[in-house]
């Protein structure tokens, strides 16, 4: 009994964020600028990293958890990137 | 069907996944807003939602898990959760004062008027002397 509710509660949920991945794609393609792509990219990078993070839930291996810290790095790193090139023109002055 | 393997306890593993299945709620309805609201500064806000209380829910829900799994307390997922509850405000305020910035000096975009420094309700009172780029339509000449 337990052993369904907690798949199906981690079936949900990756739902969940996937559907949030694809809002984040839907906006990158439609963002009528490109300050509202850069938040559409925002939104993917981090609905892909806790959809990892539930899949290492789900299968119980912790290993999966350190390509979501590596993709949440990146991802941070890439969107200030972007901003500074959006307010400057260039991102190393 | 699958469940949750024999050397986790069950209240460990019904909490991760309540946990995991909160934060990615909130994560979607974070995401929604991104289809609801209107202009880009109340778009920008509404990621924030899955970027702060979602993920520090999903990362709960995992150290939870695998306290239960392994019968330890390791806590790799909090410095993850202290990581991204540092950098997601530093994001937030570098991409609006970049949209902020564009829509100050550029009037190709969507329509939307943001007041220029000095002005209020419409009426410029002093000629706002930060302006300074040149590729402003509209900058005073006469300084």
């Amino acid at each position: 009994m337990s052993g369904a509710v907690f798949y199906w509660a981690l079936v949900v949920a990756q739902l969940f964020l996937a559907g949030a991945a694809l809002i984040g794609v839907w906006r990158i393609a439609k963002g009528p600028r490109a300050q509202d792509r850069i938040l559409g990219l925002d939104t993917l990078y981090q609905a892909g990293m806790l959809l990892i993070v539930a899949f290492g839930v789900r299968t119980g291996t912790q290993q999966y958890f350190y390509a979501a810290v590596i993709i949440g790095m990146l991802g941070f790193t890439s969107s200030v990137a972007l901003a500074k090139f959006l307010m400057r023109g260039e991102v190393i002055e | 069907m699958s469940g949750f393997p024999a050397n986790v306890p069950a209240w460990a593993a019904l909490l991760a996944a309540g946990l995991v299945l909160f934060g990615a709620g909130l994560t979607f309805i974070g995401a929604l807003g991104l289809v609801r609201l209107q202009t880009f500064y109340e778009r920008v806000h509404a990621p924030t939602l899955g970027a702060t209380l979602g993920m520090f829910a999903v990362l709960c829900g995992s150290v939870v898990y695998f306290t239960g799994a392994e019968g330890r307390f390791m806590p790799v997922e909090l410095l993850a959760a202290v990581f991204f509850t540092a950098t997601t405000p530093v994001t937030l305020i570098i991409l609006a004062r970049a949209a902020l910035f564009r829509d100050r000096t550029d009037r190709s975009g969507d329509g939307v008027r943001v007041p220029l420094e000095g002005e209020c309700a419409g009426v410029v009172r002093t000629p706002p002397d930060v302006i300074t780029d040149p590729r402003r339509s509209d900058a005073p000449q006469d300084r």
